[in-house]
């Protein structure tokens, strides 16, 4: 009887043990979600980046840790950055300095921090009619796709793809135009598609080529930076928090929470491992010894601007 | 959400062995051949049914009224008013999603209720798409009904109501025709839900406001055109299946 009695006591106390402890953990919970969790954080994003499938794959990692979600849309550079003008997005991610200078001059975008580079590529036909191929100068080899007239195609969508194309054409000292020059106003598998279909020559971001590669019989022409092609092909990608000044609904602190996730060596590590046909789609720029001042404000800025 | 059980059956439905031997008929792979995760199809089916159906139901209820009372109703300026309608089966879908965009947007009227990149906003522009082919093709068909019955049902002492809940009984067959081109409509427009829904799936590849028709234009845009083709064959089949239930449902089928 005795023993029993015991067990039952030990039951008794095993139980009020658990209990505690249930109780205890739910009270930690509830601490927890307290914060940021069940919140959403809109990420407007290039396709380019989107289509890689990069962001699904590290998504997963920042959900967990905060118990939030982000609701990535894909646009065009352009229309990535107008959705932050309309107060439509709470982080942006985008590919074209120019246009971020001008986002943040106007007051829309805070604490900018360069994030991850890739590069452009120049692809075309095999038989290369404009014979550009291994061309040193990515310039040099639009000047020869317009002298030979030969067919090429552009994104034409205002994408950062596409900024950089007509700043390339501009550098060139070239006016892109006349029935050999397309605007498709597609995205860049599209586009690579139709360059594919005519045999034309396009530029295409490398990331979206080597997805779809086994698909076309398109070959990269002109390298860029990545397998030592000219530095004007480089394609660096930004990241950005809406301004809370400007759009009070903002959620800011979720987006701050973001940037730094994502410029963290772990999140750069995860960008740096990820793969697509076993080739490294972006190399991680956020993680760096060395001071990197110009990364916080639009290019050629200096504090004499202030009183402009 | 009195829609969503409704809908989870017709999900079910549309996930049946069925719709995996017809792609295969058709010499497209078969679904479980595509690159996508366990619950991407699916989910993407559910949210354009949730948001076709939602938007029409309400569409019907606002447009039936509207053309039972125009069908009945004689004054000045009915010709204009159906014109007016008529315009509307026309509106370009993009313009309708740029439209609903600067209205929820944080900036717009309505931008505090946070409406921006949900089902709610796409619930919003499918239904402004909807109604004028819903309004049109049912006052039509009330306009067609014989004068004879509305006189009848007057002259046996009906109200109004009385009225012009035979004449909807008349007409069932023409609005229920109105209905499926306006869920026809709804559920094949790509252009305002990608405005407005933003093409959205969580990181686990669980659709939150990616339609059919938006996942379709995805793949396309990626050149993905085997993908896209399957996609379209879903979409076929659900809005066969849905016009099969309706027509079923309307008894005979329309006369």
């Amino acid at each position: 009887m005795t023993i029993q009695r015991r067990g039952v006591l030990t039951a008794l106390g095993a139980g009020a043990v658990a209990g505690l402890a249930g109780c205890s953990g739910l009270g930690g919970g509830e601490e927890e979600s307290a914060g940021v969790t069940g919140e959403t954080l809109t990420l407007t994003t290039t396709t380019s980046t989107y289509d890689t499938g990069l962001l699904d794959e590290i998504h997963g990692d920042f959900e967990g840790m905060y118990g939030v979600t982000v609701d990535a849309v894909a646009r065009g550079t352009g229309a990535a950055l107008e959705s932050g003008r309309n107060g439509n997005a709470d982080v942006v991610m985008v590919h074209a300095r120019g246009l971020e200078d001008e986002f943040m001059r106007e007051g829309y975008g805070i604490n900018r921090r360069d994030l991850m580079f890739n590069d452009f590529v120049i692809v075309g036909p095999e038989d290369d009619p404009a014979g550009i191929e291994g061309m040193d100068s990515a310039t040099e080899a639009l000047t020869a796709v317009a002298d030979a007239g030969a067919a090429f195609v552009s994104r034409g969508d205002d994408s950062g793809t596409h900024t950089k194309e007509r700043n390339l054409w501009e550098a060139a000292g070239t006016e892109p135009g006349g029935d050999w020059y397309q605007e498709t106003g597609t995205g860049m598998g599209e586009a690579l598609n139709v360059a594919d279909q005519q045999g034309a020559y396009t530029l295409a971001d490398r990331g979206t080529f080597i997805s779809q590669r086994s698909e076309i019989d398109l070959a990269v022409l002109v390298q860029g930076p990545i397998e030592d092609g000219p530095e004007i092909l480089a394609n660096p990608y930004g990241i950005m928090a809406a301004n809370p000044g400007v759009h009070g609904n903002a959620n800011y602190d979720l987006a701050m929470a973001y940037i730094g996730w994502i410029t963290s060596p772990g999140t750069q590590k995860a960008i740096s491992s990820y793969q697509v046909d076993g080739e490294q789609l972006f190399f991680p720029e956020a993680v760096s010894e060395d001071p990197n001042f110009g990364q916080y404000v639009p290019e050629g800025w200096s504090g004499d601007d202030a009183d402009a | 959400m009195p829609f969503e059980s409704a809908t989870q059956a017709i999900v079910a439905l549309s996930a049946s062995p069925a719709l995996v031997d017809l792609s295969t008929l058709l010499g497209f792979p078969t679904l479980l051949d595509l690159p996508f995760r366990e619950g991407y199809v699916s989910s993407i089916v559910y949210v354009s049914l949730y948001v076709s159906l939602v938007a029409v139901t309400l569409s019907t209820l606002f447009s039936v009224p509207i053309a039972v009372v125009l069908g009945l109703t004689d004054f000045p300026g009915k010709g204009f008013v159906k014109s007016v309608i008529n315009t509307g089966m026309g509106f370009p879908s993009v313009v309708v999603g740029l439209v609903v965009l600067f209205a929820v947007s944080n900036q717009g009227p309505l931008g505090s209720l946070d409406l921006v990149f949900t089902r709610e906003a796409m619930i919003m522009s499918q239904f402004v798409l909807a109604t004028p082919p819903i309004t049109a093709i049912s006052l039509a068909a009330v306009s067609g009904v014989d004068r004879g019955v509305r006189d009848a049902a007057r002259a046996l002492g009906g109200t109004r109501l009385d009225v012009a809940l035979v004449v909807i009984k008349e007409a069932r067959y023409g609005i229920a025709t109105a209905i499926l081109a306006g869920f026809g409509r709804a559920i094949s427009e790509v252009g305002s839900v990608l405005i407005v829904g933003g093409n959205i799936t969580s990181a686990d590849g669980i659709s939150k406001t990616r339609t059919l028709t938006t996942a379709i234009q995805l793949e396309a845009r990626q050149g993905q055109y085997e993908t896209a083709m399957v996609l379209g064959a879903v979409l076929v089949v659900l809005v066969l299946a849905v016009n099969a239930v309706v027509v079923r449902f309307g008894d005979r089928g329309v006369q």
